[in-house]
């Protein structure tokens, strides 16, 4: 990530280029084996374990930690922190990408990809929470794609149409909102139905809840954590109003994020002592769960806290690498270590080297398209024609 | 302005009355569903089972499923736990270490449940619950998400994972396509012991109750998919504690729906409540600003005045001073005039 930008008269090997570009290459392959020997040929998935990491990483993780988009469109245009205005479009943009890559890596695992638009032609299976999430994303992956247009075509130079998407602002970013709670809290409500499965001790009716809470957080730390990594990489790319909006908005976010976890702490344990699970606490199972909620939820509600009194802007950026580790861990708990828990081990499920290999090349292919996206668009700086007309 | 802590309790007071509408949704659907009328399930009596795979080779045989490994009649099979796949709908499996004086054998497919979980979380409904009992499968609209497989509490439907492009979901289906012409169900016409009765689920109840109270040392007290899950087609009579033959007792009465009909009637709830919340806080948001901005101009306005208003002093007050001054300094100069022409004097008159 420490690696300058190439300009034109530099050569494209650089080791970013040469190590994204192995990736890219092995993903491929790989695809190309799912699509002609089935998913059983690069997975360890099996009847018993019929969702694996592309389900809880790429897709569950991939939607919370787009959660900037949201999280930071709504602070700056509905809750009036206009003053960190220049950090939406990166958000936007993290965003965007982030739940287009979820459908890419949907496309790998689903078994016929080309139907996904049956269920709401052919099935309208209501019931279904995949359903909702479903028909909440394909919508919210349009309404990102707009709300992020403007940088665009302000880049393509077709004022009209940018002015246009302006004035919708207000109106995308309630849409946006709105379907964003709805999908966040479906991505938990999906393990609703398999209380058999699911340890007790993350299994809870208000999964949804958690989720939604969670994602908040999740958008907040990613907002922070990448102001931080970009600030390193595309210093140069930015402009005075980003560079001066990145301490404050770091601090502001630092603080909300600090909130949100102490809330969200206090909701699981309120979890706990609906189902009364406290027992469960001295199992193995249990010391794993304590050691999410008090090395990744408590702990760094705790550090931010710290980093906002002491305006310690470098502990903020450090913690949110923690929370933000936190959240995964959570949705992998949820969908992979704590779930078919009552399996014996030779029947879990471990991913396979090419799983993994498929979420990084996803994880690549998101970091090579914000490369290309921010050093051509006034995405990190204000395009000169449209200055001060936020 | 950063997140205030008034605004984050509204957040979270929102998220618990969500939580709470959706309880009490859940519980007002909890009507209860006992399946359909004369709809047909299968009675399986464990007691009667000699685990023969009878019922194996005949389900292979009637869904045209792939030869296995080791033949039928090969009973070394039994010695290893299985579970149901894409090429065996049913199997059957040995458990010795139970109370019972010999072994007990167990048979496994899908339960038919009256409300499938399968089926509730299908979102092309490819799986469905028919009136006369079978939960079938529609293979030409399956998306191939396996959120079926998630859902199943009794782990049932079994994926082609080596099939690229057109995987199925496969499952028992109660051989529905026989029972549609009049014909038994394969497994239960092939069981040379009568373990397994075919008929309608309510008759099938009663005739487990009798066998019960009949021989009540004979069978455990308990009909297995009588109300598991909201209740099964397919029944089960043991003579030992379910869970040593690996059944769950565990899973319940509730129906799987009603697992998730508190999470999806917040959908309405957030649609219609949300826009309206974040349009007022909006409404705040921009009150605030504004009356901020009013506030900053009369404090503009109010301090331009009193600067004017000092240096209008201060210029009164130095003018003042000024004349002062040259008010000093004439009388200081005529004094001096005074003096001077005092001191000449009496040199004019000295000389
Ligand atoms: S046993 Fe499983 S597969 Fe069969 S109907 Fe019930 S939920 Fe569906
Ligand atoms: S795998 Fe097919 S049958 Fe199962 S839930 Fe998905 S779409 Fe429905």
């Amino acid at each position: 990530m420490s690696e300058e930008i190439t300009t034109d008269s530099q050569s494209w090997i650089t080791p970013f280029n040469v190590i994204a570009g192995i990736i890219i290459l092995v993903g491929l392959i790989i695809t190309v084996i799912r699509f002609t020997k089935g998913l059983g040929a690069v997975t360890h998935l099996s009847n018993d374990n019929p969702w694996g990491i592309w389900i809880g990483f790429d897709l569950l993780c991939g939607v919370a930690l787009a959660a900037g988009g949201y999280t930071c469109s709504a602070s700056v245009y509905l809750f009036g922190m206009k003053r960190y205005h220049s950090a939406v479009r990166p958000a936007l943009l993290t965003g965007f990408l982030g739940y287009f890559f979820v459908v890419i890596a949907l496309i790998l695992d689903l078994g016929r990809p080309w139907r996904l638009p049956y269920p709401f032609i052919i099935g309208w299976g209501t019931t279904s929470l995949l359903f909702e999430v479903g028909l909440c994303v394909a919508l919210y992956l349009t309404v990102l794609f707009i709300e992020f247009s403007p940088a665009p075509l302000e880049w393509l130079g077709f004022k009209k149409t940018r002015n246009i998407v302006v004035k919708l602002t207000l109106l995308l970013t309630i849409l946006g909102v709105v379907l964003s709670t709805l999908h966040q809290s479906s991505l938990g409500a999906l393990f609703l139905i398999a209380p058999s499965k699911l340890h007790p001790l993350w299994y809870s009716p208000y999964l949804p809840v958690f989720f939604f809470i969670s994602s908040i957080i999740a958008g907040l730390s990613m907002v922070i954590l990448e102001g931080s990594l970009s600030h390193k990489v595309f210093h140069h790319k930015m402009d005075e109003t980003h560079l001066s909006e990145c301490d404050p908005l770091t601090l502001g976010f630092g603080k909300a994020a600090s909130l949100v976890l102490a809330g969200y702490f206090t909701i699981k344990v309120i979890g706990i002592a609906a189902g009364n699970h406290w027992d469960l606490l001295s199992t193995p199972y249990g010391l794993w769960f304590l050691v999410e909620m008090l090395g990744f939820v408590a702990l760094p509600c705790f550090l931010y806290a710290v980093g906002v009194r002491d305006k310690n802007l470098k502990l903020i950026r450090g913690t949110s690498a923690l929370t933000v580790c936190g959240i995964i861990l959570n949705r992998l708990n949820v969908s992979v270590i704590a779930f078919n828990w009552q399996l014996p081990m030779s029947e879990r499920y471990i991913p396979s080297w090419m799983e993994i290999a498929v979420s990084v090349f996803m994880v690549t292919l998101i970091i090579v398209f914000y490369k290309f996206i921010v050093t051509r668009m006034p995405v990190l700086y204000e395009h000169p024609d449209f200055k001060n007309s936020h | 302005m950063s997140i205030s802590r008034r605004k984050f309790l509204a957040w979270l007071g929102a998220a618990g009355i969500g939580s709470m509408v959706s309880r009490d949704a859940g519980a007002s659907s909890n009507k209860h569903f006992r399946g359909y009328p004369k709809s047909s399930g299968v009675l399986y009596d464990m007691t009667r089972c000699v685990g023969c795979r009878e019922c194996e080779a005949a389900c292979n045989k009637v869904n045209s499923l792939p030869a296995p490994d080791k033949p039928f009649n090969d009973l070394t099979v039994l010695n290893t736990k299985r579970r149901t796949g894409t090429d065996a709908y049913t199997v059957v499996n040995k458990y010795s270490g139970t109370r019972h004086d010999g072994p007990v054998f167990r048979k496994i497919q899908c339960n038919h449940c009256l409300e499938p979980a399968c089926a509730s979380v299908c979102f092309v409904r490819a799986l469905k619950k028919t009136k006369s009992g079978p939960v079938t499968y529609d293979e030409s609209v399956c998306v191939g998400c396996r959120y079926c497989m998630v859902a199943c509490p009794f782990d049932i439907p079994a994926y082609e994972y080596n099939e690229p492009l057109t995987p199925r979901v496969l499952k028992c289906t109660m051989c529905a396509p026989r029972i549609e012409k009049g014909q038994l169900p394969g497994c239960v016409e092939a069981c040379p012991k009568e373990a397994l009765t075919f008929g309608h689920r309510d008759d099938l109840i009663k005739i487990a109750r009798k066998r019960i109270r009949k021989y009540p040392e004979r069978y455990k007290d308990h009909i297995y998919g009588e109300h598991e899950m909201g209740g099964t087609s397919w029944l089960y009579l043991s003579p030992v504690p379910f869970k040593e033959v690996g059944m769950r007792e565990d899973l319940g009465e509730t129906p799987a729906p009603s697992l998730t009909s508190g999470a999806l009637s917040i959908v309405p709830m957030v649609v219609g409540l949300w826009p309206v919340l974040l349009a007022g806080v909006y409404g705040i948001t921009k009150r605030k600003e504004k009356i901020a901005m009013e506030e900053q101009q009369t404090a503009v306005a109010e301090a331009t005045e009193k600067a004017d208003h000092e240096a209008h002093l201060k210029l009164e007050a130095a003018m003042g001073k000024a004349k002062k001054d040259k008010e000093t300094a004439i009388e200081k100069a005529i004094k001096k005039a005074l003096e001077d022409v005092a001191g000449a004097e009496p040199d004019k008159e000295d000389s």
